[in-house]
């Protein structure tokens, strides 16, 4: 294609000339500018991108990306994007979704699209919330949250979204925060290099509807304290002063302080984000705040082959064996008689 | 080849196979089927089977029929009653007993009926008796200890030796009709090539069955049915959810679009998604998706990739689907969506027939909602029907809702092969990148249709979704705005009306009664109307098979009969939207709500009543 040759992008490129709607001060703001800044920084011609959302405020932002867009129906994104990339595996194929989006009306898309590992990334917007009906709880809203239909507080469990994806069987869950530009574009980069379906969680504030309800994790003066960057490779160690480190106590994981009882980074977890066993990572992805530090970045990463790319290779391997190349010989085969 | 002592010749009879649900009758009307029409007789079937996969074995819940009509003459029904029955259990002749007609031979398994198995059936002691059949001709049999005693020497579990017997009745049939073993000896060997033991004793029981029926000669007379005068061709047997998968990868070969099914399994379409899951040779991607829901999304996300994009579902999956249709109306992209009907609401009657999904396709969604509505007539017809879905779909960049129905989807019929070369062109409406920028909305003046531009292809890269936008695709919520596109999007497929053929007529131009239906009825209604004029009465008949926009010549049709009468099955929707459409004319219904077709008897008591004022 005659664009190829120019794919020296800036992230003003995969910015439209849609007027950007979301209340001043949220936190999607910060998720477009990073997504924007990461396609730009991939190479990948951007009529290759499709970008496919449900309903919800974070499903505003396929308007806002300068590539192609899909603005779906409640819930039914993924279903769409699985679509999408089945019938065109050369697409990038991207989904916007919110928590009540996924999660409650989409449920069973998500899981399933988990399951079938689809090359797509679902990037999650959760604030614990519904925001564009104007603050109702959601399926992530903390057990006794005050809502509008939930006058006298929830009396539901929530649902941990990591916990969830690993239980569908999912190969890539990682973590970041709406604010925080320069983790998110890690976590997205990776997860655009993943091939499967990759889930990204972008813990995102509502400033109307549910404003701070992340703060006791992600408050600039606490958040280094009760948050863990994790990195393939590199031993499970947070803190302001990088002083304490994660651990694994009998079946359970454990908060330590270096140095007390002897204990230094050879004693700590050494985070493998390869590794298919999923027991550490769903033990990781559940972590809450004060028992543990809230986990961040690729908790999960496990190759394993895609939905489409598995589709391709059978079709591939029934039209070798097959005497039918076209509908003709189709319509031809088997038992048929001639009449004179 | 026998002393055969009374041979009848006839125009047309019609046998119907009937046991319980696990005795192989499906699979024995499809073998009589084939070798009726590989001999050259015309036919038409219709399996009926419960909605139980084994249903409590011996009652009449449990009773699965298969019914065949063989003539010599063209061949529109499956027939409204049976010459022959083939009776596995006192269940079956219950089940079956006011669908015979006078003089039927009744062959049935005289093992089965015992005392145990009369009761299950509802009977007291004498079936016959009881359902005064008496007079019938009737042929027992003792198929289970003849099968036994024939298989008595190999070694072979009795559950298998058990499952032979509807060869051995299928070998009775053969010999009434004086037909050929060759295909069904053919069809056994390939089906247990594996299993040469299971297909040594299909083949033994079949001949035993055959020349048993030779043996007693108590089964005179026999039938003698000629070759039909057919045209010339290649033929096929086929049936409606196979000839409508195929009628999808005959359009998509000649538009050059390759074929997305997203679908849920459900009774009775599932057939579609099983055909096109066995075509990845030509390339077809098939998705059983997680729900309906997600059976219609994945289409959609397809044919935004421009893939000629398919769901396939019945009624209670079609209202599933009507929050997804909106949004393939909301971003005119082309999809088709196939509705078998079966008989509603809810879950109703999974295995039986009905046309009560007219409205659902017409009305059932939210706001204004216009889609492509057309209906298939014939099972072979579901095949030209689903290529011409597929073509007003991608030509008019809209969603199109093939309705068929139970009675289709199973029914089977000899079909001429067509040649691809012969099908009409497809003219895809591809965007072409100008030095302006692409307007997703942008229209043909004449026909209203956008320009298809898809993912992949550069500097076209546009955001389309289920939010109401103006002619750039950007979100608009100006009162004046919604108008416009509400009737821009409604006038886009009324203007498919210049696709749309006249309605045809069966008989004279004018008469005093006109019988009228759509989908379906075609062969009943045709065949009424035939022998009505036959006995001298003044009778046509319309079947449509476009209903919205309906054809152009309508008024012009109606206008030339004193009478005119809808038939459906249903309670009378056709009928109403008809009345809203056509106000000028008187209609007068015939509905039957039974979860069974017509039989052409009762439309013909219907209209000769009508016609003679009584």
């Amino acid at each position: 294609m005659a664009d190829t040759n120019i794919l020296q992008y800036t992230a003003k490129d995969f910015k439209s000339d849609q007027e950007v709607r979301w209340c001043p001060g949220c936190g999607d703001h910060g998720i477009l500018a990073s997504l924007q800044k990461t396609l730009a920084e991939m190479g990948v011609p951007k009529e290759r991108y499709v970008f496919v959302s449900g309903i919800g405020c974070s499903s505003r932002l396929p308007y806002y990306m300068n590539t192609y867009g899909f603005h779906g129906i409640h819930g039914r994104a993924a279903a769409i994007a699985t679509g999408i990339k089945i019938a065109n595996p050369d697409l990038m194929v991207w989904e916007m979704t919110g928590d009540g989006d996924a999660l409650a009306i989409g449920g069973n898309h998500f899981i399933h699209a988990i399951r079938r590992n689809i090359d797509i990334k679902i990037i999650l917007f959760n604030n614990e919330i519904y925001g564009l009906t104007k603050g109702q709880y959601s399926p992530t809203s903390a057990k006794g949250l005050v809502t509008k239909t939930s006058p006298y507080g929830t009396i539901e469990e929530p649902f941990k979204i990591g916990e969830l994806v690993i239980g569908a069987r999912g190969r890539f869950f990682a973590r970041t925060i709406d604010y925080n530009l320069q983790l998110s574009n890690e976590v997205y980069k990776a997860a655009a290099l993943f091939h499967g379906t990759a889930v990204v969680e972008a813990i995102q504030n509502c400033v109307i509807f549910n404003d701070g309800v992340h703060d006791v994790f992600t408050n600039k003066e606490v958040r280094d304290d009760r948050t863990i960057v994790l990195n393939h490779g590199k031993p499970m160690i947070f803190g302001k002063g990088r002083d304490k480190g994660l651990l694994l106590d009998g079946l359970r994981l454990k908060v330590v302080k270096m140095g007390e009882g002897g204990i230094t980074e050879k004693d700590l977890l050494v985070h493998d984000a390869h590794e298919p066993d999923p027991g550490l990572h769903y033990m990781l992805a559940g972590m809450q705040y004060p028992e543990y530090p809230v986990a961040l970045g690729v908790i999960r990463e496990v190759k394993s082959q895609t939905y489409d790319g598995a589709m391709l290779e059978q079709n591939e391997r029934v039209r070798a064996k097959s005497k039918i190349r076209s509908v003709d010989d189709l319509l031809n085969s088997g038992s048929t008689w001639k009449v004179k | 080849m026998s002393k055969r002592s009374k041979v009848i010749e006839r125009d047309a009879v019609v046998i119907k196979f009937s046991g319980d649900s696990g005795d192989g009758m499906q699979l024995t009307g499809t073998l009589f089927s084939n070798t009726s029409a590989l001999f050259g007789n015309d036919i038409s079937t219709f399996p009926d089977y419960p909605a139980e996969i084994r249903a409590p074995q011996g009652t009449v819940g449990g009773v699965s029929g298969f019914q065949v009509h063989i003539g010599h003459k063209h061949i529109n029904t499956p027939g409204d009653f049976a010459d022959v029955l083939v009776a596995m259990n006192p269940a079956a002749v219950r089940a079956n007993a006011r669908w015979l007609t006078e003089g039927s031979t009744i062959i049935y398994d005289s093992d089965n009926f015992t005392e145990k198995s009369i009761q299950r059936a509802g009977y007291k002691a004498d079936p016959f008796v009881e359902d005064k059949l008496e007079a019938m001709n009737l042929i027992p049999a003792p198929i289970t200890s003849l099968v036994k005693e024939v298989l008595k020497d190999m070694d072979i579990d009795p559950k298998t030796v058990l499952r032979t017997k509807n060869m051995f009745a299928l070998g009775i049939v053969y010999w009434l009709f004086d037909s050929k073993l060759k295909y069904t000896e053919d069809f056994i060997e390939e089906k247990f090539g594996k299993k040469p033991l299971v297909a040594e004793a299909n083949s033994k029981v079949l001949r035993a069955g055959y020349y048993y029926a030779e043996t007693v000669e108590a089964l005179t007379p026999s039938y003698h049915v000629s070759p039909a005068p057919i045209e010339k061709g290649v033929y096929r047997n086929i049936n409606g959810n196979q000839a409508t998968a195929w009628g999808f990868l005959a359009a998509g070969e000649k538009a050059g679009l390759k074929i997305f099914i997203g679908s849920y399994p459900i009774t009775p379409a599932t057939g579609v998604l099983e055909e096109l899951a066995l075509r990845k040779d030509l390339d077809v991607k098939s998705l059983q998706a997680e729900d309906e829901i997600a059976g219609i999304c994945t289409a959609i996300g397809a044919s935004y990739t421009g893939r000629l994009a398919v769901t396939s579902t019945s009624g209670p999956g079609l209202a599933l689907k009507s929050e997804a249709i909106n949004l393939a109306v909301m971003t005119e992209l082309p999809l088709v969506v196939v509705d078998v009907q079966r008989a509603g609401p809810s879950t109703g009657l999974p295995t039986k027939t009905e046309q009560a999904d007219l409205w659902q396709a017409l009305y059932g969604r939210n706001g204004e909602s216009p889609v492509v509505v057309i209906a298939a007539g014939t099972p072979s017809d579901c095949f030209k029907y689903a290529y011409e879905a597929a073509k007003i779909a991608i030509e008019h960049m809209t969603p199109v809702i093939l309705l068929t129905d139970s009675y289709l989807a199973n029914g089977s019929e000899p079909w001429k092969i067509p040649a691809m070369k012969d099908l009409p062109s497809i003219t895809v409406p591809w965007a072409v990148r100008t030095d302006e920028a692409y307007l997703p909305y942008k229209r043909d003046p004449k026909t209203l249709v956008r320009r298809w531009a898809v993912p992949g292809m550069p500097g076209m890269e546009h955001r389309i979704g289920g939010l109401e936008k103006t002619i750039k695709g950007s979100v608009s919520y100006t009162p004046e705005n919604h108008e416009i596109m509400v009737k821009l999007r409604d006038e886009k497929v009324e203007r498919v009306v210049s696709e749309v053929p006249d309605l045809q007529v069966t008989g004279k131009k004018s008469g005093d009664l006109l019988l009228i239906g759509w989908g379906s009825t075609y062969g009943h209604l045709i065949s009424a109307a035939t022998e009505l004029n036959e006995e001298g009465y003044k009778v046509s008949a319309a079947s449509f098979n476009y209903i919205r926009p309906l054809p152009k010549n309508v008024s012009r049709v109606f206008a030339g009969y004193k009478k005119l009468v809808v038939c459906e099955l249903n309670n009378g929707q056709f009928a109403n939207y008809l009345r809203m459409k056509h106000q000028k004319f008187t209609y007068h219904q015939y509905n039957k709500i039974q979860g069974l077709p017509f039989t052409i008897k009762e439309i013909k008591d219907y209209c000769i009543k009508l016609l003679e004022g009584k």
